[in-house]
């Protein structure tokens, strides 16, 4: 492994080929063949890469992260799974299995092969000999193979094996030398401690509002026997384990001793003291942070590659848990300093730069520089987050300093963000309502089981109100407190129904509770609302804001926390352990499942694309809150389902091994899943409705038992999801496919549900991702839920929690620096409110308690009420924002239009810069956008009533009546102010964009034309001759003229009169002449002229007389010269005229008559159809053409005829044009 | 007023290896002096141009380039008035304006060093003044002119045609209140491809529902129906359908729309703004 990043950074191979090579992809023909002979050659070990890739940097960075919160590497590597190794249990070993390390610990391969390399050369320290003796396989394949480089280093695939080096800081793993200081151990220290040195100081409250503080070094909480299950949430790290996971933790324990013991051995105390200080010290400045300096960095190139391998992995996919490595990153990105500076193990090599064998991090420069490069390939997905993330990212001066150009994009990408994310929801439950349908007496086989669940449903609240009121207290517990009274009344349901009843209920109860987000809400039945919830919604938020803060754990379970059961959730869980009924189980099985059926089957509403581009807005926000309440609903139903459907087989004892295993595995695969998830997975996926099915079923996994994962059943789940998490590239952007957000929610839950330590860590590794095959099997149908944007940040956030663990990775960064870089943590002050103010506020003025009354009525109303109202808010809101666009926009619009066309008017044609221009209108226009929310209002309070009137009973009582109109238009104008607020600047800057170019463009290529076009005259009635018509009419004379005809063909000179004033008439109305028409009718003309002027077309009449008399021609050209001077809207081809064809007719005719052709031209200037000068410039032309001799004579003539006269006024015109014409008669004879 | 496939047919079969002149349509107008001269011509148009596309494939071989070029070359050499080109692409079965082009191609490969671009000769024939001969020019622009079926004249007539017909299809939708969007204002809503008209309410017509109206000022004969299909209808199932098609019936009577808008092409079941639809395929006023 480790010469495949040597043989990169050595640039014998490319970083492209090297990611082609682990994505196990067909090596392509563009790999040069000594790249694909050097990687060919280490075929076998691929697998194993990108397991030691993550290793070698964890390790690598050990020094510099040793205080932070652990990021977990899911080390290991096939090599765990390969039969023989000793000791380790066969596959989905428990020992490696939950060691997902701290990187401390993981750390051994970098400091480990250089020192195994060398060998002979170099003098191994004392501790590492003696590490060698100890960890035996390891020690021993080390020194024993010293030439397969390649070969040695896959031990380090797997570090979870008690790997111990030098560089170990003995900060981490020796926990009774260095106890931390200053925090109130809240159980007994030492023995148990997890890794992590910041002791949160422990808040009540926190407890329930955040997962528990157990990374990924803590047992899965699914060991928990139902004995003591109150333990679980309110413990400590450990102290709740059973004894079973305690003989885990024993052995763990044990490595831990041997380290410390070796550590203590060790020559070289590698570690100064200061982090071991108070870490409430650590975080608050007590740490004097090195700067970081971008011209500090050792040896850019190699970190740049090994940046670039590493992002190229993430990008394909191939690490377990994207949001994993980011916050790797992140914590790279805010180390505050090197444990030392130099360290001596590595001084021996400080040459060897483009090798392994230096550390890669050699200072925090180098850190850092190595975080902004990842982060730079990954910021589609940053850009991505929530807008606190990507505040405090782009506020990072770290990432100012190394790369101002990431910085100037997540600034942008924060501003455009509007992606504010609060976990922290208003808690709103309530007990369950009588259900008519289902609760009344002829649903119950008897009189005394109505009664009984009568009662039961009585005890059931009152056991929820005693948990409300005591679970946070010390010292309650839950089994001793409520658990007789729980089994005494599940012991009363003795029919069946009445169990299906009680299930109902309790998971109707579940829902309603724990649907918020985390189930988090902290106050459920009949509290009074409190003093702070009289302070109004505004300081209500604030209050929020500030509990969120104060009450949130710095870090709350790192990135991978395991499955729990946060806030309300608990009583539920609690609830079954307790109750450890049989029946009760297996009827919440069955409906749950039922329930998850249905959701999972719901047809969520397909939206359609491009239907109403911007104006569907509204109704996307309404289908995306569903797809979240039922998406939330289906994870909360299938984690309970897991834990119940998996209950019976998770015990204390250690996974079995062996034979044990594989007859537990002969029975277990005996037994029908509780529910067909394969099945509905692979519809999910073949529907393409994976981002509703996955998360669910992520869930539903996370408490799965250790032998699950080796079922064939559930193996063949585990394939799919894996090859899923290969097909998500998030790069590959494709409309038809699923979302960005879509993906990333797959990809967190999907990271999580890898690192739960139940899921077989070789299971991500090993498996061959044919990403190809899984692509093809899906048929997939056109709209898909993936590929709709359902997914916002909210949800993600939601649903991933600790994805939030980025931002607090950031905000400790910033709250440690703050007295240097000028505090970014704003401080919320919230208001005091005396009691006496708080009692003269009437309670009526806030909007919390009018939410809660508006609760408190529909629960009382039949749910048709309720819907009814919500629809028309819907709708109304909806039609609201509709209306506004239609009105307030486009009279804005046409402001702009005509602004657009003064600006173009002062500043003449060229206009302006267009980019410019729109800022202008931008910023006269935009402060208009605030009346849209005046008018939104007024239109909500307006429409919203009559429709609910219309849609309720008639004999609704009026106060019923009322307060539902009152509520349709809160609803309503809250949706469409909602909306308006946050879009209706972009939604004018959108449409003004779209005027502005509209207008421009028909300003563009033929303004004159297009200013002048006419349209007919207000009476006109559109009879005249169609153009189509007219111009087939004229192609008939011309065709006629140029002949081949008959004898007997001609035209009456009355048609050609005709002809002339339909043409006029056409022209006048304009109904149904397009541009190009008039073209072609403007050519014809000219070249019917043309034929007049040459006596060239025949007429029918008279034999003798077959031509055309002189003053019928000049009537005509009269009539086509005003035509052209007057009607004609678009350019007349009048060149043409003179044209040499034109012309040259009139050389065939005998004897030549150039008096019309005279007249024609002086009638020409006259009426300024021509210049003077255009018809020299064509006579001039027309010399150039081969004429006959007398011909191009008589040419010259008439040239110089027309030239000859003077431009005289118009009176002496008409006088001239007599004597002209008799000239012309005289030209003409002689 | 309806043409049945059966007239269609009769004044089709007059037209077989007709040349496309004026004189030709006259004797059709003889014939059937009950059709309007534009009906007729569309009708002649259409046909010819079926003839032309089985046929022009043997005009364009290069040793009946050459021939028909010398051919040219010998005959206005003898007498450059006469029509020439003319009664070439009549002697050879080809449309004049076809022909004409064809030499004009030929002529103008002889004479400019590069090879003439398609612009160039378009312009030229719009346009034959500019053709540098001035015996090519007369002879070319006699050829178009007579030409009553190609050339630069007769697409003009067609647009035009397509273009009045769209308005007065536009004039009854409103003289009916029939509610529409047309197709500037598709555009507007970024379509890319539209029918002239989407009724906002849909109609039914002669018992089928009509939701879209394309006008087309030709004849729906099978031939071009299929064309229709192809170019333009499936463009906008694409763009709109989610769901199969079925039924396409074929020609039920050969269409004209004064006020009953007969139907040539419908298509039933078939999702939303787009199907079923018609194509309104010749209007005579």
């Amino acid at each position: 492994m480790a010469a495949v990043l040597e043989s990169l950074l050595r640039e014998e191979v490319s970083v492209a080929a090297v990611v082609r090579w682990i994505a196990r992809s067909t090596q392509g023909s563009k790999d040069n063949p000594g790249e694909a002979a050097a990687l060919s050659s280490l075929r076998p070990l691929r697998k194993e890469f990108v397991p030691f890739l993550l290793n070698f940097l964890r390790e690598q960075s050990s020094r510099v992260l040793p205080q932070g919160p652990p990021t977990p590497a899911k080390a290991s590597g096939a090599s765990a799974a390969l039969p023989g190794r000793p000791g380790g249990p066969p596959r989905g070993s428990r020992g490696a299995r939950s060691q997902l390390f701290p990187p401390t610990e993981a750390l051994s391969t970098a400091a480990e092969s250089p020192v195994a390399r060398r060998g002979g050369r170099r003098r191994v320290p004392g501790p590492a000999r003696e590490r060698g003796g100890r960890s035996l396989e390891e020690g021993v394949s080390v020194e024993s193979l010293p030439g397969a480089g390649s070969r040695r280093l896959r031990g380090s695939g797997s570090p979870s094996r008690p790997s111990l080096t030098l560089s170990d800081p003995p900060n981490l793993s020796n926990l009774e030398e260095f106890p931390p200081v200053g925090s109130v151990p809240p159980g007994p220290t030492g023995r148990t401690k997890p890794s992590r040195r910041i002791n949160p100081t422990p808040v009540s409250e926190e407890r329930s509002l955040s997962k528990p503080k157990t990374c990924f070094t803590s047992p899965p909480i699914s060991c928990v026997p139902s004995s003591q299950p109150s333990a679980l949430d309110t413990r400590p790290w450990g102290l709740g384990l059973p004894p079973g996971c305690r003989s885990l933790q024993e052995e763990r324990e044990m490595l831990r001793k041997e380290r410390s013991k070796q550590l203590q051995q060790s020559p070289t105390p590698t570690c100064p003291t200061p982090e071991l200080g108070s870490p409430l010290l650590n975080w608050t400045g007590g740490l004097t942070d090195e700067l970081a300096d971008p011209a500090r960095v050792s040896s850019r190139q190699r970190l740049e590659l090994v940046a670039l391998v590493y992002s190229s992995c993430i990008a394909e996919n191939l690490v377990p848990n994207l949001f994993l490595e980011l916050f790797f990153v992140f914590q790279l990105l805010t180390a505050r300093r090197m444990v030392t500076a130099k360290d001596n193990d590595f001084e021996l090599s400080p040459g060897a730069l483009d090798s392994l064998e230096s550390p890669l991090f050699q200072s925090i420069h180098d850190c850092v520089f190595f975080a902004v490069q990842v982060l730079e390939c990954h910021f589609q997905v940053l850009s991505n987050l929530d807008k606190g993330t990507l505040k405090l990212l782009a506020e990072n001066e770290r990432l100012l300093c190394f790369s101002p150009a990431l910085q100037g994009r997540l600034r942008a990408a924060y501003e455009g963000s509007v992606a504010k994310v609060s976990l922290v929801m208003p808690p709103s439950a309530q007990a369950v309502s009588f259900q008519p349908e289902t609760d009344n007496r002829a649903n119950f086989s008897s009189d005394r089981a109505f009664h009984t669940f009568k009662k039961q449903r009585d005890v059931f609240y009152e056991v929820l109100r005693e948990w409300e009121d005591h679970h946070e207290e010390a010292g309650w517990d839950f089994e001793k407190g409520l658990g007789s009274r729980i089994r005494a009344m599940m012991g009363q349901l003795s029919a069946a129904c009445s169990h299906s009843h009680f299930v109902r209920l309790f998971q109707k109860q579940l829902l309603q509770m724990c649907q918020s987000p985390g189930g988090a809400g902290g106050t459920v039945l009949g509290e009074a609302p409190d003093v702070l919830s009289m302070l109004g919604a505004d300081k209500l938020g604030r209050l929020w804001r500030l509990q969120e803060r104060l009450v949130t754990p710095q870090s709350s379970g790192g990135p991978c926390p395991p499955p729990t059961f946060p806030g309300c959730q608990g009583f539920f869980r609690d609830f079954i352990l307790s109750a450890s009924s049989f029946q009760f189980n297996q009827h919440l099985m069955d409906s749950l499942s039922l329930k998850i059926r249905e959701l999972n089957g719901l047809t969520l509403p397909q939206h359609e694309p491009s239907d109403e581009d911007g104006e569907s807005d509204v109704d996307w926000q309404g289908e995306r809150r569903q797809f979240a309440v039922v998406l939330l609903s289906l994870r909360l139903l299938a984690k309970f389902l897991g834990f119940v459907a998996f209950l019976p087989y998770r015990g204390p004892e250690p996974p079995p091994t062996g034979e044990l295993q594989d007859s537990i595995l002969a029975l277990r695969s005996q037994v029908p899943p509780v529910l067909d998830v394969r099945t509905l997975l692979q519809r999910g996926l073949q529907a393409r409705r994976a981002v509703l099915t996955v998360p669910w079923l992520v869930e539903f996994l996370s408490f799965a038992d250790h032998v699950v994962p080796l079922l064939d059943y559930y193996q063949g789940i585990f394939t799919l999801l894996l090859r899923l998490h290969r097909s998500l590239v998030l790069s590959q952007e494709n409309e038809r496919k699923m979302c960005f957000l879509n993906k990333l929610l797959l990809l967190a839950v999907l990271g999580w549900l890898f690192q739960i330590p139940t899921v077989p860590e070789d299971l991500f590794f090993l498996e061959e991702g044919p990403s190809d095959a899984f692509e093809m099997d899906i048929v997939a149908p056109e709209h898909g839920l993936d590929s709709m944007p359902v997914v916002d940040q909210q949800l993600l956030y939601t649903c991933c929690p600790y994805i939030g663990e980025l931002r607090k990775l950031l905000a400790l960064w910033v709250s440690g620096s703050s007295g240097r870089s000028g505090g970014f943590v704003r401080k919320i002050t919230p208001t005091t409110t005396t009691t006496s103010s708080l009692g003269a506020q009437p309670p009526q003025t806030s909007q919390g308690l009018q939410a809660q009354l508006a609760q408190a009525f529909f629960h009382n109303q039949p749910p048709s009420l309720r819907r009814t109202v919500e629809f028309v808010a819907e709708r109304i809101g909806s039609n609201c924002v509709k209306h506004i666009k239609a009105t307030l926009v486009a009279d804005l619009v046409r402001q702009v239009e005509s602004l657009l066309q003064e600006q173009l008017v002062t500043q003449g044609e060229e206009g302006g810069d267009p980019a410019q221009l729109l800022e202008i209108l931008y910023s006269r226009l935009c402060p208009h956008g605030a009346q849209a929310l005046a008018l939104g209002r007024e239109f909500c309070q307006r429409k919203s009533p009559g429709a609910v009137r219309a849609l309720l009973p008639e004999e609704t009582p009026a106060a019923v009546l009322s307060s539902a109109e009152n509520i349709a238009v809160g609803l309503a104008t809250e949706k469409a102010c909602a909306w308006l607020s946050a879009n209706i600047t972009a939604l004018i800057r959108r449409e003004v964009k779209a005027a502005v170019s509209r207008t421009l463009r028909a300003q563009g290529p033929e303004p004159a034309a297009r200013g002048e076009r006419r349209g007919c005259s207000r009476a006109c009635e559109h009879h005249a001759p169609l153009p189509s018509h007219l111009i087939s009419e004229i192609k008939d004379v011309l065709s006629l003229a140029v002949g081949p005809r008959d004898s007997d063909e001609g035209v009456s000179p009355e048609h050609l009169e005709q002809l002339v004033c339909q043409l006029g008439q056409t022209l006048q109305c304009r109904q149904f002449l397009c541009p190009p028409a008039e073209q072609h009718l403007a050519k014809c003309s000219v070249e019917l002229a043309s034929f007049l002027v040459a006596d060239q077309i025949p007429i029918l009449g008279p034999p003798a007389q077959h031509r055309l008399e002189r003053g019928q021609a000049r009537r005509l050209l009269h009539m086509l010269l005003s035509l052209w001077k007057e009607h004609f809207q678009g350019p007349v081809p009048l060149q043409l005229l003179l044209s040499p064809r034109n012309v040259g007719l009139l050389a065939d005719t005998r004897p030549r008559e150039w008096d019309l052709l005279l007249f024609l031209l002086r009638e020409l200037v006259e009426k300024g159809l021509m210049g003077r000068m255009e018809i020299e410039a064509c006579l001039g032309s027309l010399h150039q053409a081969q004429w006959p001799r007398d011909f191009a004579e008589e040419l010259a003539t008439l040239s110089n005829l027309l030239l000859a006269e003077p431009h005289l006024p118009e009176p002496q015109l008409r006088a001239c044009e007599l004597v002209q014409s008799n000239r012309g008669t005289v030209l003409a004879q002689s | 007023m309806i043409l049945t496939k059966a007239q269609y047919d009769e004044i089709a079969q007059c037209l077989v290896s007709v040349p496309p002149t004026r004189q030709s349509l006259r004797k059709l107008k003889q014939r059937f002096p009950s059709q309007s001269q534009a009906t007729l011509l569309s009708i002649f148009s259409q046909e010819y141009q079926k003839h032309i596309k089985r046929t022009h494939a043997k005009h364009h071989t290069s040793e009946a380039i050459e021939s028909y070029y010398q051919r040219y070359l010998n005959g206005v050499a003898k007498n450059g008035a006469a029509p020439v080109l003319l009664d070439l692409a009549n002697e050879v079965d080809y449309a004049p304006s076809l022909m004409a082009r064809l030499i004009l191609e030929r002529f103008l490969q002889e004479h400019e060093e590069t090879p003439p671009s398609k612009s160039v000769i378009n312009s030229m024939l719009r346009d034959p003044s500019q053709i540098p001969d001035g015996v090519l020019a007369n002879q070319v622009y006699q050829c178009i002119v007579n030409d009553c079926c190609y050339g630069p004249l007769v697409d003009c007539i067609k647009h035009a045609i397509g273009h009045e017909h769209e308005v007065m299809l536009r004039d009854m939708l409103l003289e009916k209140n029939l509610s529409f969007l047309d197709e500037d204002q598709l555009r507007a809503k970024g379509y890319d491809k539209t029918p002239d008209f989407i009724l906002q309410v849909p109609v039914a017509v002669e018992g089928h529902i009509i939701h879209w109206i394309e006008s087309k000022a030709s004849f729906g004969d099978e031939c071009s129906h299929h064309a229709y299909l192809h170019d333009q209808f499936w463009s906008y199932w694409n763009r709109d359908g989610s769901q199969s098609c079925s039924g396409w019936s074929g020609i039920p009577g050969l269409g004209d729309s004064s006020a009953s808008a007969s139907q040539s092409a419908r298509i039933k079941g078939v999702g939303k703004h787009f199907l079923p639809g018609i194509f309104v395929k010749y209007v005579c006023r």
